[in-house]
């Protein structure tokens, strides 16, 4: 193990280790903190310029209330999940599908395709961005969540597909051709033989795809406007609409924003990982 | 599992069961590439187009645009006898700065991962806390960091109050500090990244080698240097494709905490195209089709290298 | 809902409106209306809901959907939905800022509901509203621009409203001498710096060679912008504005005079409220036209005018006419505009102006001092590329005046290949 483990050196040396580590954090996450200071706060400690001492009153529920209660906070976030649930299902049924086709199959175009899929994966948002806006336009998608959904699905299949035949193909073939032997027809080797094994990678799937997009800001603003489509990232800014920043509720709608992905990854943290570092090691 | 094998008897079926291998991956194909094709590689060749037309976006392009050849490229690089784009000169500049700083989060992740790479007690919750910024939407970091950049009020003017500095106009709105600051923040989250990329590689780090390199007498920086990053090559890769991608992506942040200001300095390659069409102002979709497809090549440079180094891999495996 | 819906209704029957109103509009209208509108602020919503009721209220077989939008999403979203699902009525904003919807074809040619008495009516805004000869929507309220400011601090210091540049001169000095910035401002989104440049050029140079400038017929690096650069650098050399302006909205800049670290601000009449908002009561605050400069030049105004259009792809343009009818009309341009509501100024000459101080003094100045003429604002009357460059380089002199003969020959290439 590298570096040497703090176990095999000096009392000294554990104990500092030990006391750098919460130190360290703090800092690391001093932003954040600093947020959820700002979102407990109340009006007047902005106005007095007290922003980064102690509260001058507790404003927990106050604020938070404000949000939820007297703001389109809870569309915004709505529309977020009925944004992003359906396309984490859609792309990761798109992602199973031809990822199984390229893992398995050896055709000509095979290599082709799937370096398609990956290279339209890096491609810069600005080259689709116009466009995707006027195909959604014209289908008469603009500002629906539908059009911002099968966009989604679309450029995240790229993603996923790369994710899913580099797990198909690191399965045991003999499976697969044990069933073809027996005569198994395709699509059941794929529905029962290979998709079954694939838990783990659609596990992992589904809760990168889920952050991607509940974080996603861009696609929101261009093809979407408005509380009755837009997802919460594009949402938090309307709390600055008057005349001035009201930083505490922005703070405390940047924290709720925050939460879904946030218990996502918490929740799901091994698969979360295994779907980011997917390469990192061979 | 019940077998269909007798069901050859249908002509049709018989047809199909002959040529199952070959059809079905396109079957399964069919729907993810009409949906790839549809909204990724036909939106990438109308974007090459446009960018030959002057078009301000309203009515159709084939009656209000005009073919212009081109036109928007020369006004670009300032070429043909046009002057060229100072705020594209300036965004060219700004993606470079993005580029090159933003691969400190690569020996930044390195750091903190080797930092964390022990097994007291507690350091899986550790971990997460410190992989927590990338799990958090870039809109949201854009707003903390504008927040703890705030002139006078900031917390980091404070502390560069304690000893004796002073950003004039707070970073975000001085023109030469403002897009550091920018890029500041958006290492934050891909620090976080690269930390974790680097912490899974060490992981599979073969302990035999470490060891062996050990009773060799190599401690420290040397056993860092020879042994342990040759072997986290894989991780480094991705790191630095995830993060020469994610510079180029830059703009929630840009959006966020600047607008491209003070006065457009702040302005990336991918900010300037939204701006150029569909801000307020905007209004030349043509131009800005041109300014995506220049960022667009650049990415293909590295999009290239990426897919040449995949190459090698698949060729090995086979 | 109920709130509004209860206020709008009080504000009606106080109004008086209510029979005159309905015998106006008596034909019967049935279908749906859709509005999209961007008075998404709380008052403007307020107003737009009112007369969606009022009108309603008139039509019973007429089904009105209103869609309000962010004002500044809006501004961007307008191109999108005109193509792709038209309303049938829309918000938007006079002169060179509706032009390219005109030329694309996107708005509705409205002559016809000009013709007559309506012209008359209205002949103040008029041109503002006519391309080629042809009116292509109507107005539904304008504001002074000027200078507010804090007369007890004014007071304080034994200042009186200026008139003249040096009298603006001195008061400034004798302000900054006791720690008070003159001006307070936030340029992030530059417009504002737009104002200020609109205000020295017009009493620099006058109304007509501003007009010729924002029209593309005059150099950048003539004399006269250099004059008027040059006037404007005595106030940043003296430190009259407020330090970091750059990274503030103009909302952001307002606490600086609530405060009294700042004099005044160069603002429309909408900056009224919220400083009323924040406390300032009508003692503290108060309102001067923007001083002279060059005597004897006539001064021109900001003014600038919001709108209503009836898109091409309307679905039911005979409904949409008839609200644009009804917005216009004395009573309702009364009614919305007053200190209650919008707190603007009505564009129908028939209707009565609200006993509010700056609104009476704006209606004044608009109507009596300035004979210049009245100019809608620079992001309205110049193309919206040029404004764009112009802005930004207005916000870089603001702070690196060092900088101007850069900007200005920035802004010279700019006008040459734009127009």
């Amino acid at each position: 193990m590298f570096p040497t483990p703090v176990q095999k050196s000096s009392r000294a040396v554990q104990i500092s280790y030990q006391t750098l580590l919460p130190f360290a954090l703090i800092l690391w996450l001093l932003p954040l903190i600093a947020v959820m200071i700002f979102s407990i706060k109340p009006d007047v400690d902005f106005t007095n310029g007290n922003y980064w001492g102690m509260p001058s009153s507790f404003e927990l529920f106050n604020n938070y209330g404000r949000v939820f209660f007297e703001s389109d906070m809870p569309r915004y976030l709505l529309n977020s999940v009925m944004i992003t649930v359906p396309t984490v299902i859609g792309t990761v049924a798109l992602a199973c599908m031809t990822g199984f086709a390229l893992g398995v199959y050896k055709f000509k175009g095979n290599l082709l395709i799937f370096f398609m899929f990956i290279a339209g994966n890096f491609v810069p948002f600005q080259i689709l961005m116009v466009p995707v806006r006027d195909l959604t336009v014209d289908m008469g998608l603009y500002n629906t969540k539908t059009g911002l959904v099968l966009f989604h699905i679309a450029f995240q299949t790229g993603f996923a597909t790369l994710f899913m035949r580099n797990f198909i193909r690191a399965l045991p073939f003999p499976l697969i051709e044990a069933a073809r032997v027996e005569g198994v027809a395709e699509w059941r080797i794929f529905l029962y033989v290979v998709l079954p094994l694939m838990k783990p990678a659609i596990a992992a799937m589904a809760v990168l795809i889920f952050t991607f997009i509940w974080n996603d800001y861009f696609w929101a603003v261009v093809l979407t406007q408005g509380p009755e489509s837009q997802p919460v990232t594009a949402g938090i800014t309307s709390f600055n609409a008057q005349y001035r920043a009201a930083y505490h509720l922005m703070s405390a709608g940047s924290i709720v924003a925050a939460l879904p992905p946030v218990a996502m990854f918490f929740l799901m943290q091994k698969h979360f990982i295994a779907g980011l570092t997917l390469g990192a090691v061979k | 599992m019940s077998t269909s094998s007798d069901s050859a008897a249908l002509p049709t079926r018989g047809w199909y069961k002959r040529n199952e291998i070959a059809i079905t991956p396109w079957l399964f194909l069919a729907p993810g590439v009409l949906f790839f094709f549809i909204y990724v590689i036909a939106p990438i060749y109308q974007s090459f187009s446009l960018s030959l037309y002057d078009w301000n976006g309203l009515g159709d392009i084939e009656t209000n645009g005009t073919y212009v050849g081109m036109e928007n490229y020369n006004k670009l690089f300032g070429l043909n006898g046009e002057r060229a784009d100072r705020n594209f000169n300036i965004s060219l500049w700004n993606n470079l700065k993005w580029l090159l700083l933003y691969l400190l989060a690569i020996p930044g992740g390195l750091f903190i991962a080797l930092f964390l790479n022990q097994t007291v007690r507690g350091i899986r919750i550790y971990k997460s806390l410190f992989f927590f910024p990338f799990v958090i939407s870039q809109v949201v970091v854009g707003l903390v960091f504008s927040w703890f950049y705030l002139p006078n009020d900031g917390l980091f003017s404070i502390m560069l109050g304690w000893f004796g500095l002073e950003i004039r106009g707070g970073v975000l709105g001085n023109p030469t500090a403002a897009t550091y600051g920018i890029i500041a923040a958006g290492l934050w989250p891909q620090t976080a990244y690269c930390m974790i990329l680097y912490l899974t590689g060490l992981n599979a780090v073969d302990p035999e080698q470490v060891e062996a390199a050990r009773l060799d007498g190599a401690k420290g920086r040397k056993m860092l240097w020879y042994v342990i990053i040759p072997q986290l090559k894989p991780a480094t890769f991705i790191a630095f494709v995830v993060t020469i991608i994610g510079a180029l992506r830059s703009f929630d942040l840009v959006s966020i905490m600047t607008g491209g200001g003070p006065f457009g300095s702040t302005r990336v390659l991918s900010f300037y195209v939204f701006e150029k069409s569909l801000s307020e102002r905007g209004l030349q979709y043509g131009y800005a089709a041109a300014i995506a497809v220049v960022l667009f090549l650049i990415m293909l440079v590295f999009i290239s290298y990426f897919l040449w180094s995949m190459y090698q891999d698949e060729k090995e495996a086979r | 809902m109920h709130s509004i819906l209860k206020t709008s209704l009080a504000a009606f029957v106080a109004a008086g409106l209510a029979t005159s109103a309905t015998q106006t509009y008596a034909q019967s209208l049935s279908g749906d209306l859709v509005i999209f509108s961007d008075m998404s602020n709380p008052a403007p919503r307020a107003v737009m809901e009112g007369m969606v009721e009022r009108f309603g209220a008139m039509h019973p077989d007429l089904n009105i959907e209103l869609t309000v939008i962010d004002r500044e999403a809006y501004k961007t979203q307008i191109r999108n939905f005109l193509t792709a699902n038209a309303p049938d009525v829309a918000n938007w904003y006079a002169a060179n800022r509706m032009l390219p919807y005109v030329e694309a074809g996107l708005f509705e040619d409205v002559s016809d509901i000009w013709e007559g008495q309506m012209s008359e009516e209205l002949a103040s805004t008029k041109g503002a509203l006519t391309i080629d000869g042809a009116q292509y929507g109507v107005p539904y309220t304008y504001y002074q621009w000027g200078v507010y400011y804090r007369k007890d601090i004014f007071d304080q210091y034994g200042l009186s409203e200026p008139t003249t540049w040096a009298e603006e001169l001195a008061n400034c000095q004798t302000l900054l001498d006791n720690g008070v910035k003159c001006y307070t401002i936030g340029t992030k989104f530059l417009w504002t710096a737009g104002g200020w440049f609109d205000y020295l050029n017009m009493r620099t140079n006058g109304y007509d060679f501003h007009a010729r400038l924002t029209n593309g017929e005059e150099s950048w690096t003539s004399d006269e912008v250099r004059a008027t650069f040059a006037n404007w650098q005595q106030l940043i050399d003296m430190g009259a504005f407020i330090d970091d302006h750059q990274t503030y909205s103009w909302q952001e800049a307002l606490p600086f005079m609530v405060n009294g670290e700042a004099a005044s601000y160069l603002m429309g009449n909408f900056a009224v409220a919220p400083l009323r908002e924040a406390g300032l009561t009508d003692d503290q605050l108060d309102f001067y036209q923007f001083v002279e400069i060059t005597p004897g030049i006539p001064k021109g105004e900001d003014a600038p005018t919001d709108t209503f259009h009836i898109p091409s792809g309307a679905t039911n343009k005979e409904a949409a006419r008839e609200f644009l009818k009804f917005v216009v009309s004395a009573e309702n341009q009364t009614l919305i505009n007053n200190g209650s509501n919008l707190g603007q100024l009505p564009v129908n000459a028939m209707s009565s102006v609200d006993d509010d101080k700056f609104l009476n003094e704006g209606f004044d100045m608009l109507s009596n001092k300035a004979p210049g003429g009245i100019a809608q604002f620079f992001d309205r009357d110049a193309p919206a590329e040029m404004a764009a460059v112009a802005m930004e380089g207005f916000q870089e002199f603001m702070v690196f005046p060092a900088n101007l003969e850069d900007i200005l020959e920035r802004l010279e290439a700019a006008r040459e290949d734009i127009y």
